[in-house]
């Protein structure tokens, strides 16, 4: 089993794309199932952390400005690490995300250890 | 009463509370001469009472007896007796004569004392429950092995061993301080939860003796829930789910011993006295921050007292599952996780989810896979049966298997 960051974004600025109440309500069930299926796998591999939605984007000549996004618009939703066979397994996990369901995607990233 | 009856339940309840005073007085080093006291007071009255019938307060002269032994034995044992005397002389400044209080807060003090002494981390938790039984429960020997299904010698040298590394340890047995309580706290929790689950899930027959057990560690929550310094909210959200667990407890097994499966069970047998102090202590338990196992089982506890299959029902059962495995991962956490989907979100997306579980060494796993498959395959659904019942070890879960698939196997 290896490590793997999940990180999950969308565009959480642009007006238009923005889930309506409802779907938002609808979604958080599917967030629990989601990670209470990752557990029940017992492939969780930290336990879950939120993560503020402003933040600090520290720029190339040090400045910083407020808000979580840089250049482009989709900004990070949350992180997870997992624990999977390997990148087949890893994706698998990340295709159930609801985050697709609500105009996002989620990047894979294998941990690699020391030893390698 | 009967007599016959009266006595082994007189002496269960007053072995452990005589034993636990005197453990509090001598200290775990001296704990066989506590034992040996008590015991010998108990022989006195097995035989001076069948010979006179019982005295009019059977456990005023259980007392009186204990506290005279105890004072010979120190006599006789001048520098044992020396010892103890200057010790507890120096921590009370009182009077050269031992006083045995054998009043019910010092017998209270002494067994949460006892509790905290008994739950150290220095021994195993299988252990901890073995002393638990034996010195906070007045089980004997013989009782304890059939509760575990082991024979005497093994639970014998199993408690010998933990009182070994208690006396080696040099643990004080003391009331817990703040700070005892707060790092001890979840090993206490951990070793009644643990003792009511033997007496709950155990696979032994003995109805009389699991449902003691369950007893048993009802009582001694119930101490920690009485003393403000551990009234703590993990402690009533365990009586909660000890509560709602037990009030089930007449409907769960039938008259030849068998466990009855939940759909199945007469809910006019469960007790709705039980019910209600679950749910007192369950409002008791949801202050403060901490959101602990005890909590997420107790709500899941709660929802099984409701007999009517409403979306709600399931749709709680199924999040609190989902939040008790992000807390700490469990086999069965995660199969009955997935039996709660199968009833939110119907059996095709559970059978998705089970067979990403990969739990081929569980015979409840076959089950869960069995149960998910009876509307879609029975072929396949029998099969999975097969299987559990070919990794099931107890009689009582197999006679459960086969009963499903000659279920299955009339309907082909």
């Amino acid at each position: 089993m290896n490590d793997f960051l999940l990180i999950f974004r969308r565009d959480f600025t642009s007006k238009e794309a923005q889930p309506s109440s409802e779907e938002l309500q609808n979604s958080i069930k599917d967030w629990q199932n989601w990670f209470g299926g990752i557990a029940a796998q017992n492939k969780l591999a930290r336990p879950l952390q939120r993560w503020d939605g402003e933040g600090k984007v520290v720029q190339q000549n040090k400045q910083v400005i407020n808000g979580p996004y840089a250049e482009i618009k989709e900004s990070i939703g949350g992180v997870i690490i997992i624990k999977a066979e390997d990148y087949d397994d890893a994706v698998s996990i990340a295709q159930g995300c609801p985050i697709l369901q609500l105009g996002g995607n989620v990047e894979v990233r294998m941990a690699n250890s020391l030893k390698d | 009463m009967e007599e016959r009856e009266l006595l082994p339940n007189l002496f269960r309840q007053e072995y452990q509370k005589i034993v636990s005073v005197l453990c509090y007085l001598f200290g775990i080093e001296h704990i066989e001469i506590a034992e040996d006291i008590v015991s010998d007071t108990f022989l006195s009255a097995t035989e001076l009472w069948g010979q006179k019938g019982l005295p009019e307060n059977p456990i005023a002269w259980l007392y009186t007896v204990a506290k005279n032994k105890t004072r010979n034995y120190l006599k006789r044992n001048s520098l044992f007796g020396q010892k103890i005397t200057a010790e507890i002389q120096y921590n009370s400044h009182l009077t050269a004569e031992i006083e045995i209080d054998l009043s019910v807060k010092n017998i209270t003090d002494s067994q949460l004392a006892m509790i905290f002494t008994v739950c150290n981390p220095a021994i195993s938790s299988e252990s901890q429950v073995a002393l638990a039984l034996n010195l906070l429960c007045g089980f004997g020997i013989q009782e304890i092995a059939d509760a575990f299904l082991t024979n005497k010698e093994v639970v014998y040298k199993r408690i010998n061993r933990a009182k070994q590394k208690l006396k080696e340890a040099h643990i004080k047995i003391e009331q817990p301080g703040l700070e005892e309580i707060n790092n001890r706290l979840d090993t206490v929790l951990t070793t009644l939860y643990l003792l009511f689950s033997e007496g709950y899930y155990s696979t032994a027959q003995n109805t009389v003796l699991r449902k003691d057990l369950c007893a048993e560690a009802i009582r001694l929550t119930y101490l920690l829930t009485e003393n403000p310094t551990t009234n703590k909210p993990a402690v009533n959200a365990l009586m909660a789910l000890m509560c709602f667990h037990a009030s089930r407890f007449e409907a769960r097994v039938n008259e030849s011993g068998e466990t009855i499966l939940y759909e199945d069970q007469d809910e006019t047998l469960w007790n709705k006295e039980l019910m209600v102090k679950g749910g007192y202590y369950l409002g008791k338990a949801a202050t403060g921050t901490q959101l602990t196992k005890y909590h997420l089982e107790a709500g899941i506890a709660y929802w099984h007292t409701q007999k009517e299959d409403s979306h709600q029902k399931w749709e709680n059962i199924l999040q609190l599952y989902n939040n008790l495995l992000l807390l700490e991962y469990s086999p069965i956490a995660a199969l009955n996780r997935t039996f709660a989907l199968a009833k939110t979100n119907g059996k095709w997306e559970a059978i998705l989810e089970a067979e990403k579980l990969n739990l081929t060494d569980n015979h409840f796993y076959y089950s869960l896979l069995g149960h998910l498959y009876t509307d879609f395959d029975r072929a396949k659904a029998i099969r999975h049966f097969e299987i559990a019942h070919h990794l099931a070890s107890s009689a009582a879960d197999r006679a459960t298997i086969m009963k499903n698939i000659s279920r299955l196997e009339g309907l082909i």
